[in-house]
């Protein structure tokens, strides 16, 4: 059995700083909103499913390409797989509406779709990962959670 | 005005389903957390009367009471569909249908009570007669869509089934030469069909899905008057109705009350919408106007509504965020 790898070569990034705390980011008389940053923190170490590395380092996702609407309490997260043809880019998806289900308050509804023209199966991956009762169901999939929760775990080497 | 009347409090995860038995005193919900609940009035107060569990390994999809009230069914993302039956007021699980090769999404009993539907992710429809002794054995399995179906549902009173699916389609089955086959397939919404239900007559049909509008489908029978082509016996259905612009996001479900007319609709932008068709409306073009809109009916998206069918106006609710609520329309 071969496992070949989707895409061998990729292009590794450079990661971003940690963020700067402001000092009225320790001021508890500010109200402290969900910011874009904030967002992009929870998903930017994200594994990938086929290389040691983030989601970051891969580019596939991006600071620019989340967006946060506090007053409507909206997260929309475009993520750009590395290839067009990627066959984990639904896997990635998912792990990125698991790990902003698991962390942000309830509140929000999260958006998570390609960066438009990125993928060859953009259509058929967004309506996946729009669909609640598909996503409940792969949660309760044992194995899927198993290599889902691979993707967010520390990296051991890291 | 949808004036709440009280919220029920119990299941641990996402409720998804709320059922009403047909004498309209019993409420059934269904839930992530893996049992069903049966929810009655105890003087003012409505209560948790029993607790099912140990029906389902994994989420219980939905529930569907029979038509004579005394048994309920229950369709489970464990791929199978318990038959619960109810004796004194305590619940019995009698029988586990198994055939569906993964989450099975809804069911729902035909008017006679003789026969069973339900739907999966597996692409099937399949039907189940029960026979005289409580056995429930395969009739027919249904391939028509190309995709997981999300719900099924009886004709009131013709042995008529409709389903609606991921495939963006509704379909319609009849018997025929003692199968089941599909006889009609409407296409107009462009993303998935999350329920579909029929009016008191049954000769009209409303769909709503992920293209968030609501959609209403009339009948025209072979010979109609207004020459509508139709094939053979079958009827033709035609969309003649598309109500948007309401809804922010995906609407999963839809009620159409059979003792009053009006509409209700659960959204993933946590709102209920009650809609009612406007006097003088024609049938080959009927208008609806909206009701009422209760914005923040839930913390989180509403899965389902449903209307008591005895009282009228009193609308039952369930959400992610684990509450169901009931609620009544006044100033009608």
């Amino acid at each position: 059995m071969s496992s070949r790898l989707d895409n061998a070569n990729p292009i590794i990034y450079q990661s971003q700083e940690e963020r700067e705390i402001l000092p009225e980011d320790e001021d508890d008389n500010i109200e402290d909103k969900v910011d874009s940053r904030e967002v992009f923190d929870l998903i930017r170490c994200i594994n990938d499913p086929e290389h040691p590395l983030t989601l970051e380092e891969l580019n596939v996702v991006e600071n620019d390409r989340v967006h946060v609407n506090n007053e409507e309490n909206r997260v929309q997260v475009e993520f750009t797989p590395t290839i067009p043809h990627c066959s984990m880019a639904t896997l990635i998806g998912l792990s990125i509406r698991v790990k902003l289900l698991r962390s942000l308050p309830s509140r929000f509804k999260v958006d998570v779709v390609i960066t438009p023209g990125s993928h060859a199966s953009e259509d058929a991956v967004n309506k996946q990962l729009a669909d609640k009762e598909r996503v409940a169901a792969a949660l309760e999939n044992s194995h899927l959670l198993e290599v889902v929760n691979q993707c967010l775990s520390k990296r051991k080497n890291g | 005005m949808l004036e709440p009347v009280c919220t029920l409090d119990g299941h641990q995860e996402t409720v998804w389903c709320v059922a009403w038995n047909p004498s309209g005193t019993l409420l059934a919900s269904s839930s992530s957390d893996k049992t069903i609940r049966i929810w009655g009035q105890e003087g003012d107060h409505w209560v948790c009367k029993s607790v099912l569990m140990e029906g389902h390994q994994r989420t219980i999809r939905s529930v569907a009471w029979s038509p004579c009230g005394n048994y309920l069914a229950s369709a489970s993302f464990d791929a199978t569909t318990g038959i619960w039956s109810r004796k004194e007021g305590e619940f019995e699980c009698i029988a586990t249908l198994e055939g569906h090769e993964n989450e099975v999404k809804s069911v729902a009993w035909a008017p006679s009570g003789s026969l069973l539907a339900t739907c999966s992710r597996d692409k099937s429809v399949w039907i189940w007669e029960v026979t005289e002794d409580e056995e429930y054995e395969c009739a027919s399995v249904l391939s028509s869509h190309t995709q997981d179906v999300k719900y099924v549902t009886w004709h009131p009173t013709k042995e008529m089934l409709a389903s609606c699916s991921y495939d963006d389609t509704i379909k319609l089955y009849k018997e025929e030469i003692d199968d089941w086959t599909c006889c009609n397939t409407l296409q107009s919404h462009q993303s998935t069909v999350w329920k579909v239900c029929f009016d008191k007559t049954g000769s009209r049909l409303l769909s709503c899905g992920d293209d968030k509008t609501l959609k209403i489908w009339q009948e025209y029978p072979p010979g109609n008057p207004e020459g509508v082509v139709t094939v053979g016996s079958d009827s033709a259905w035609k969309c003649v109705c598309t109500l948007s612009g309401y809804f922010n996001r995906t609407v999963y479900n839809v009620d159409w009350c059979h003792t009053s007319g009006l509409i209700a609709t659960a959204g993933g932008d946590d709102a209920i919408c009650v809609f009612r068709e406007e006097e003088c409306s024609d049938k080959n073009q009927p208008s609806f106007s909206l009701v009422t809109t209760v914005a923040k009916a839930h913390l989180q998206d509403v899965n389902c509504v449903a209307w008591n069918p005895k009282t009228p106006g009193l609308l039952a609710s369930c959400s992610d965020d684990r509450h169901i609520k009931l609620w009544q329309i006044t100033g009608l």
